[in-house]
């Protein structure tokens, strides 16, 4: 057995699961101190279905802490900044693109060092061991606990980056390092954004990991705990100590990746229908598809892996106006409020979850309520959320083939069976808990980003390298060897760069060793 | 645009710089942040209407020359491009009156403003083709015999060099193998003129151009109108082809990036396809019908092929395309120069391989 937990901004969601067959599910409230919150969820399962925590082999998590405390700004380290580059890139240093109050919540300091490479892999300058010596005496004296090390063209060659986290840490004993490279890809500003922020969050992670820790164990179980990443694989606690920011897009990934096990179907678009909005990602063998532009979270662009999804207005509180020759629905709802002022349940406001009840697609509330509507309107209203899902799902396509749809969310009976272009739409039970039933989901990865120059007739070997370095991280995360398949593979040439320079992004994905 | 360009005006710059770079040019971002950083410490820059500009001007054009790829990583210094204008005009034994652009499209057009911020000197509204294209001679001064070079080119450890080339094509080779050796972004200043030459051979307002392009495209945005058509109507061009992204074919060769898109019509194009070519730029736009047998250009190089988001009007980068995109492409007139013999053996459907006679942009559409 295996319990997966999704702790979100409002509910947390856990099951307890053998292999994919859900045997308990439970819904608690979020608690500010996070670990009560996980008791009472584990409390909730147990008396919904015994069972021995002896038997339990792993527990799975899937938290929205990080991101939340990032955008509250709050429990965030006194953090530096030392970047590898002089004498290139001190006109923009560290933070310059930063919302002003974010460097003041983090004490954000700046070191502009020697060091970096081109993108041939030459040396920018050589490292400085002085300067960095002087940097690290300057931080012990400003109270810096954690410190982001970025150096121009670490995805090509990490060994500046490396060598400073060495020095830096024999000078600064107990100070958390945060390396770029094991972080982001090319783009420097936008790489060592997501480095500090990761910094920024190493204190809060250690003791949000603690916690976790303190309640799973507190309730019995000895087995090791993960927590999903944004790419819907799993990473183990000390990873997570170390990259918090690898949890950012959990809660829609481990949606999306519950609703591929709910269902069966491993490609396809996965459909979150809430209250206020429809959010819409694209799941490839069973992993999320990743956004390819950067990413601004906090108001600080970045270019880490996030999920790539699409959201548009329409959720189960979404007002519906006009006449049934000139319906909208939403993008305006009523949100939290839907049980107050919906017609349905007594209110004033025609929503789309009155629209669904009328259509006799839903039962909730009165439907006496809403039985005076024009069926004419409620048809319009129907279709008209039904193109505009269909319209987003569309855009996320990624191939001319079809694409199935599975709708997850409360508000997914506001979908029709079948979406323009002949895509079925699949509801599969449990879809409150997809969440959580995503989380626990065992799989771990290993990714490889990368500049190669490709040789003339060497592409091939070229490739066969980046392959085997992803499966061999996957391995070196816990998957078990013979699990692990590359599930996705892009070759980008680079243009202005001599010897096809091109750039070459694999993943691998295997099982995680967890008997069952 | 008023006579000087602030902080607040880089926004838009960049935008409407991303337009006319047709699909290639670097993205502005980085640009707009340098540019962002020097008018702080330096304060605004004075924009100089070309024809304001003196006879005995002493202009020089400023470019960032390499991989936008690399720039991204090693990000260039404010000092570097400071450095590149400062050495071609000790080369040359005469001071620097006033920055040019050579290119309009793309990171190239806001290179010049950290100079001219940098130097505390003037810029010229004005650039040297009125769009982006991949080479350095391509530019209309090329046609007046103004020569690119002495060219210098600065890094960012301090190296300068000033290339003297016997013509701009040589000019180019051996800039582009002295800016790999260099680490692939280098900034380099070029094409000294003198007021009066520059009023003959740059193309007029195109930093304004930019600056409203995007102000228009933006506002449009905000009033819920179609910021594409306002793209449309300010560059007197036309709406090719609405679709959607179904193919993206792509290879590189000798460093450029060439490929083609395909797309898909919606809405009146709906049973048609677009193919673009493009090199870095867009190059060529062929509208095939439905059977696939009877291919239509519908624009070529010279004239601007550009494409955009259909909902938010922001320009599309060939780097970008993907499928599933919806995209509007649109074509504008390029300076009537470059229909020139002259002009087309620079940079026409030939010079970049398509044997056929360029297709210019339609005339504009009339608004009712």
């Amino acid at each position: 057995m295996h319990i997966g937990i999704d702790v979100g901004g409002t509910n947390t969601d856990a099951v307890l699961m053998r292999g994919r067959t859900v045997l308990a599910a439970v819904k608690t409230s979020t608690t500010a101190d996070v670990t009560s919150g996980i008791v009472s969820a584990l409390d909730g399962l147990q008396r919904q279905r015994a069972f021995d925590p002896g038997q339990v082999h792993a527990v799975m998590i899937g938290t929205t802490h990080f991101i939340n405390a990032l955008i509250e700004a709050r429990r965030l380290a006194p953090t530096a900044a030392v970047r590898l580059g002089l004498p290139a890139t001190a006109s923009l240093p560290p933070m310059v693109d930063w919302p002003e109050h974010l460097v003041g919540a983090i004490n954000g300091r700046s070191y502009l060092c020697h060091g970096g490479h081109e993108f041939d892999g030459r040396h920018i300058a050589e490292l400085d061991e002085a300067e960095l010596r002087a940097a690290a005496a300057d931080m012990a004296a400003h109270g810096v606990r954690s410190v982001a090390i970025t150096s121009v063209f670490s995805p090509v060659n990490a060994e500046f980056e490396a060598r400073a986290a060495e020095l830096l840490a024999a000078e600064l004993p107990g100070v958390a390092l945060s390396l770029s490279h094991e972080i982001g890809r090319i783009g420097l500003l936008e790489r060592e954004n997501a480095t500090v922020i990761n910094a920024a969050l190493r204190e809060l992670a250690a003791h949000i990991v603690d916690g976790l820790a303190a309640s799973v164990a507190g309730a019995g179980i000895t087995a090791p705990l993960y927590l999903s990443q944004n790419d819907g694989t799993l990473m183990d606690v000390d990873f997570a100590r170390r990259y918090p920011v690898a949890t950012f897009a959990s809660g829609p990934t481990n949606s999306m990746r519950g609703a591929t096990v709910l269902s069966g179907v491993d490609t396809c678009a996965v459909v979150d229908v809430g209250g206020t909005t429809s959010d819409v990602g694209v799941l490839q063998r069973g992993f999320p598809r990743e956004a390819t532009t950067e990413v601004s979270v906090a108001g600080v662009r970045t270019n880490f892996r996030m999920p790539d999804v699409l959201s548009i207005g329409i959720g189960g509180g979404s007002l519906v106006r006009g006449q049934a020759d000139a319906v909208t629905v939403g993008p305006d709802s009523v949100g939290y409020e839907l049980t107050s002022r919906a017609l349905v349940f007594g209110g004033d406001t025609l929503t789309a979850t009155d629209i669904a009840v009328a259509a006799g697609a839903a039962e909730v509330g009165d439907p006496g309520l809403v039985a005076h509507l024009d069926r004419g309107l409620v048809r319009a209203a129907l279709d008209r959320i039904a193109a505009d899902v269909a319209d987003v799902v569309e855009r996320m396509r990624t191939s001319a083939e079809p694409l199935p749809v599975v709708a997850v969310g409360g508000g997914s009976i506001l979908l029709p069976d079948e979406l323009a272009d002949g895509g079925r739409v699949h509801r599969p039970e449990h879809y409150a808990v997809a969440n959580a039933i995503g989380a626990a989901i065992a799989q771990v990865g290993g990714e490889v980003d990368r500049v190669f120059a490709v040789e003339p007739g060497r592409r091939e070997a070229v490739l066969d390298e980046a392959r085997q370095e992803a499966v061999d991280r996957a391995v070196a995360a816990g998957a078990t060897p013979g699990s692990v398949t590359i599930v996705d593979f892009d070759e980008v040439p680079i243009p202005y760069l001599p010897g096809n320079a091109t750039r070459v992004r694999v993943k691998a994905v295997g099982d995680l060793k967890v008997e069952d | 645009m008023t006579r000087s360009i602030t902080g607040d005006d880089l926004v838009d710059i960049a935008r409407g710089a991303a337009i006319l770079g047709t699909g290639g040019g670097g993205d502005p971002h980085i640009g707009r942040l340098l540019a962002s950083a020097a008018l702080r410490e330096h304060g605004p820059v004075r924009l100089t209407p070309l024809a304001e500009l003196p006879d005995d001007a002493q202009v020089l054009t400023v470019a960032m020359v390499g991989a936008p790829t690399v720039m991204v990583e090693k990000l260039p210094s404010i000092e570097q491009v400071g450095l590149s204008v400062a050495t071609l005009a000790e080369y040359r034994g005469r001071p620097v009156t006033h920055i040019a652009c050579a290119e309009a499209g793309g990171v190239n057009s806001l290179i010049p403003v950290v100079a001219a911020a940098q130097l505390g000197l003037p810029l010229v509204d004005a650039d040297g083709m009125g769009r982006a294209f991949p080479e350095i001679q391509m530019v209309l001064p090329t046609l007046y015999d103004i020569r690119a070079t002495p060219m210098s080119v600065a890094d960012e450890k301090g190296n300068r060099l000033v290339v003297d080339a016997v013509d701009n094509h040589w000019a180019e080779r051996l800039v582009r193998t002295a800016t790999v050796e260099m680490g692939c972004s280098t900034m380099t200043s070029a094409f000294a003129m003198t007021g009066a030459q520059a009023r003959q051979a740059l193309v007029p307002d195109t930093l304004s151009l930019c600056a409203e392009l995007g102000r228009l495209v933006g506002q449009a945005r905000e009033r819920h109108q179609d910021p594409v058509a306002a793209a449309v109507a300010r560059l007197g061009g036309r709406r090719l082809f609405t679709g959607k992204v179904v193919d993206v074919l792509r290879r590189t060769s000798k460093g450029f990036a060439r490929g083609e898109a395909t797309l898909e019509g919606l809405g009146g194009d709906s049973g048609a396809r677009l193919l673009i070519r493009f090199q870095n730029e867009h190059l060529v736009a062929e509208r095939v019908a439905g059977d696939g047998e009877r291919a239509e250009v519908l624009a070529s190089v010279p004239d601007l092929i550009c494409t955009l988001d259909s909902e938010s009007g922001e320009a599309v980068t060939t780097e970008s395309l993907r499928f599933g995109h919806r995209v509007t492409v649109i074509a504008a007139p390029a300076d009537p120069r470059w229909h020139s013999a002259g002009g087309l053996a620079l940079a026409g459907p030939r010079y970049f391989g398509y044997d056929i006679d360029p297709v210019r942009c339609p005339a504009p559409e009339v608004s009712a």
